[in-house]
């Protein structure tokens, strides 16, 4: 199809942002033409949100120049890219949860007179706004009463409540249902007939190919290709998303992956957990490394938390051939399990406390003696042991956890598991905001672990890690399990293709 | 090896020590070299035994208030235990029923006040500080029912002794407080549960999720409070030989501000039972000495409230520009 230029809104050329060393977006070029919905497909990472960040304002680029209907565009606030007519509805949720739908749509820009708000002109700005979009939603109803997809549709309401050129949404259907999804389609279609340009963030390739007139694909931060939506199939387009080199390095295996005729020892039968995750089910064989892929949001982290007994979940769990309750991570503790959280800040180290204090925070039973007092010597080994064995740079196990670098915090909450043995070891993104040089010391021992007899549950978002560490990969989708498949053999399309919801 | 190693860990905690406490002892001294100066009398043996005395009972309610502040949480309502205390005492006194079982009663009431905290804290999930203002309230009342609001005399001698007797040439109080202070010193720095107690501070959820009955240590945390108030609330109507129903009005405040001047932080996870005692010894101080300068009551009260906030400022700065 021809086009002319006419109808271009806005123009990015060579834009890269880069916090520190890292370089989160390489050189990043894009045309949105106005009346059309330009798709935006990239694996978790690829730059995709650092680039809504740049345009909406939250963080200036590093380089390369935006135009925005010609004219050079630079915001350096958010209330800047509102008033140059750009509406962004991000996937956080950005609600004042006390506040009725009503105060939250018009935030800011409340119907007042010297300084007092109209209540009914700012219920009926609402209620007309809302009625306007077909939103079936109470604009005096307070947010902290609405359910989550409720939530982000006043989302959308807010951010379409600004007369936009340009409407953003990155990935408005994550917490939405089938119906709340049309109403979205809905509007989005109107949004384009009257001439608005949008740009969509999503992971599913349904609504994707449904939508889109444009697709760009980027990859590590960097622009892939641009093409319309008639010119390329699902299959191509995920190969052009995860369609890199496997150039990372593996340590190699220190043993051999455990066969079939060895008894699994720990199996989940149909975990389910309403809105989370439903019928889950797995095993994992002692010296096994069971991968779990998922994008964000596909329920993976919350499948570990129940397993841990942080949060309630229905299903069977057999370890060692004996059916358990675990309802509490003491309990999982107890059982011979370790999890490796997410979130090392919050859930993970005790910032304020000395490397020796974190060491031995899971396994305190062990460091107790008979009297309940602390065996300080006991401890002092263990923590020494660790910085040995695990090589964590730091100047004494008296070191504050809190002043250590990303992936030393990392291995001082990887050492606090070892201390405990445990058969079953899970990992939520073991390698998350960790230096390459510890990354690599972080996949050897999880190697190490694994020919010691572990079983390991290693969930991750990075591709080649999964594919690169794993025996078996547990693919998931949505919530549900897509596939379980042998990783020998498994490429990046067709792990991306299960994660989609693309394979039935 | 590991014995280098060892040593250079203790030197380690030793600069770290010194260096913790620094702020606080120097603000101490000075304040003591300022009385000495105006009063020479300020520095003599019994006038410092006589501020020990006097800061007994802020002391050991603070040792407890410096527990339920590592875990991030606060007690408002250990002046009222502290008048509660007094009660049950003088009324199992007035029963006949002899010393023994009214010191166990009075501490067994401190520590069911305190768990009764605790437990609505912990197991209704209500912040803390709501739970204890109204507990405050609560407690406050249920002094004043046996009496209708009328004090209630203690004339048992083992009672009033506490108060008033010396042993080894040392008031009983002071040993009293050096007792719990070390008891309470190696409760939190050498046994697990103290470390559990600064774990949780420190981060409440990594806590739950290496396994730590959060909940557990939150109630008995809340139980040391009350009993140590219970305490103090023993030695209070000791040295007045009655139980007031009035007895320990806004002690809890002093309590914070002696955790707090020692370097406790309100977050949580960060203070020790050395820096409450430094903290306890400077209100003391401070108190006795303007006494002795015949300052005005409401004047004291501005001057303790500017040396809070200079000394606690001073303590934050100090560990900002280290950090």
């Amino acid at each position: 199809m021809a086009q002319n230029d006419s109808d271009i809104v806005l123009t990015l050329s060579g834009v890269c942002k880069s916090f520190g060393p890292v370089q989160a977006l390489k050189s990043m070029d894009l045309t949105v033409r106005s009346g059309r919905v330009h798709t935006l497909l990239g694996e978790n990472g690829a730059g995709k949100s650092t680039l809504m960040k740049i345009l909406s304002g939250i963080y200036p680029a590093t380089g390369g120049s935006i135009e925005l209907a010609g004219k050079p565009y630079a915001p350096q606030t958010p209330l800047e890219a509102a008033e140059n007519g750009l509406a962004i509805v991000f996937q956080e949720l950005s609600l004042c949860n006390n506040l009725t739908v009503a105060e939250n749509i018009l935030a800011m820009r409340e119907p007042s007179r010297a300084g007092f708000i109209s209540d009914r002109k700012l219920f009926q700005t609402a209620e007309a706004l809302v009625r306007d979009l077909g939103l079936p939603i109470d604009v005096r109803a307070r947010v902290i009463d609405l359910s989550m997809a409720q939530r982000q549709l006043v989302e959308i309401a807010k951010g379409l409540s600004h007369d936009a050129r340009i409407v953003i949404l990155d990935e408005p259907t994550s917490s939405l249902t089938g119906a709340e999804s049309e109403i979205l389609f809905q509007i989005i279609g109107r949004l384009t007939r009257e001439g608005k340009a949008v740009i969509y963030i999503s992971h599913r390739m349904e609504e994707i190919m449904r939508l889109s007139d444009d697709i760009t694909v980027m990859r590590d931060g960097e622009y892939v290709t641009t093409v319309e939506r008639g010119d390329a199939t699902v299959e191509q387009l995920i190969a052009l998303m995860v369609g890199r080199q496997m150039n990372e390095i593996y340590p190699p295996r220190e043993s051999e992956a455990p066969g079939e005729a060895v008894a699994p020892v720990l199996v989940a039968e149909g975990l389910s957990r309403p809105g989370e995750f439903e019928d889950v089910s797995f095993t994992v064989r002692p010296g096994e490394i069971l991968g779990f892929f998922g994008l964000v949001g596909s329920g993976r982290s919350e499948v570990m938390n129940a397993l841990f007994g942080m949060t309630a979940a229905e299903g069977r769990v057999v370890l060692d051939g004996k059916a358990v309750t675990i309802s509490s991570p003491a309990e999982a503790i107890g059982h011979g399990m370790a999890f490796l959280t997410e979130n090392r800040g919050e859930q993970g180290l005790v910032r304020s406390h000395s490397l020796r204090a974190n060491v031995t925070m899971a396994a305190l039973q062990d460091f107790t003696t008979r009297g309940g007092f602390l065996k300080s010597r006991k401890e002092t080994t263990e923590a020494q042991q660790a910085i040995e064995r695990l090589a964590i740079r730091a100047n004494s196990i008296e070191t504050r956890a809190g002043t250590l670098s990303g992936g030393n915090q990392q291995k001082v909450v990887v050492a606090k598991w070892l201390a405990t043995n445990p058969r079953v070891l899970i990992l939520d993104e073991p390698t998350r905001g960790v230096d390459v040089g510890a990354k690599f010391e972080i996949y050897r021992i999880i190697r190490r672990l694994a020919a010691q007899g572990t079983a390991i549950v290693m969930v991750s978002s990075e591709m080649p890690e999964i594919l690169g560490m794993s025996d078996r990969v547990v693919i998931m989708s949505e919530g549900r399990v897509g596939a379980t498949k042998e990783s020998a053999g498994l490429t990046p399309e067709r792990v991306m293709a299960y994660a989609t919801g693309q394979h039935k | 090896m590991n014995q280098t190693a060892d040593i250079a860990a203790r030197r380690v905690q030793l600069r770290s020590f010194m260096r913790q406490y620094a702020g606080i002892f120097l603000s101490l001294v000075i304040l003591c070299v300022i009385f000495s100066f105006a009063n020479p009398r300020f520095m003599s043996v019994a006038n410092l035994t006589n501020i020990l005395q006097q800061v007994s009972v802020i002391a050991i309610a603070a040792f407890g208030m410096t527990w339920v502040i590592l875990l991030g949480e606060i007690d408002l309502s250990i002046g009222s235990i502290i008048a509660v205390a007094g009660m049950v005492g003088a009324q199992v006194i007035g029963l006949g029923w002899g010393f023994v079982p009214a010191l166990l009663l009075t501490l067994g009431s401190g520590a069911l006040m305190g768990l009764i905290n605790g437990a609505l804290t912990a197991k209704l999930l209500l912040p803390s500080f709501i739970v204890t203002v109204a507990t405050m309230s609560i407690y406050r009342g249920l002094v004043s029912l046996p009496t209708n609001g009328a004090p209630e005399m203690i004339m048992d001698p083992s009672w009033t002794a506490i108060g008033g007797e010396s042993f080894l040439g040392i008031p009983i109080i002071i040993w009293i407080v050096f007792v719990l202070f070390v008891a309470n010193h190696i409760l939190l720095s050498r046994t697990t549960f103290g470390r559990r107690t600064y774990l949780t501070g420190g981060n409440r959820e990594a806590a739950l999720y290496s396994g730590i009955n959060v909940d557990r240590i939150k109630m008995i945390v809340f139980m040391i409070s009350g009993t140590m108030a219970a305490v103090s609330g023993v030695l209070l109507s000791s040295r007045l030989y009655s139980a007031q129903t009035n007895a320990g009005l806004s002690y809890e405040l002093d309590a914070i501000a002696a955790a707090v001047l020692g370097g406790t932080s309100l977050a949580g996870g960060v203070g020790t039972m050395i820096g409450t005692l430094l903290g306890a010894l400077i209100i003391g101080a401070l108190n006795n000495g303007m006494n002795m300068l015949s300052v005005p009551y409401f004047y004291q009260l501005i001057v303790k409230g500017l040396v809070i906030i200079i000394a606690v400022y001073l303590d934050v700065r100090s560990k900002q520009r280290r950090a």
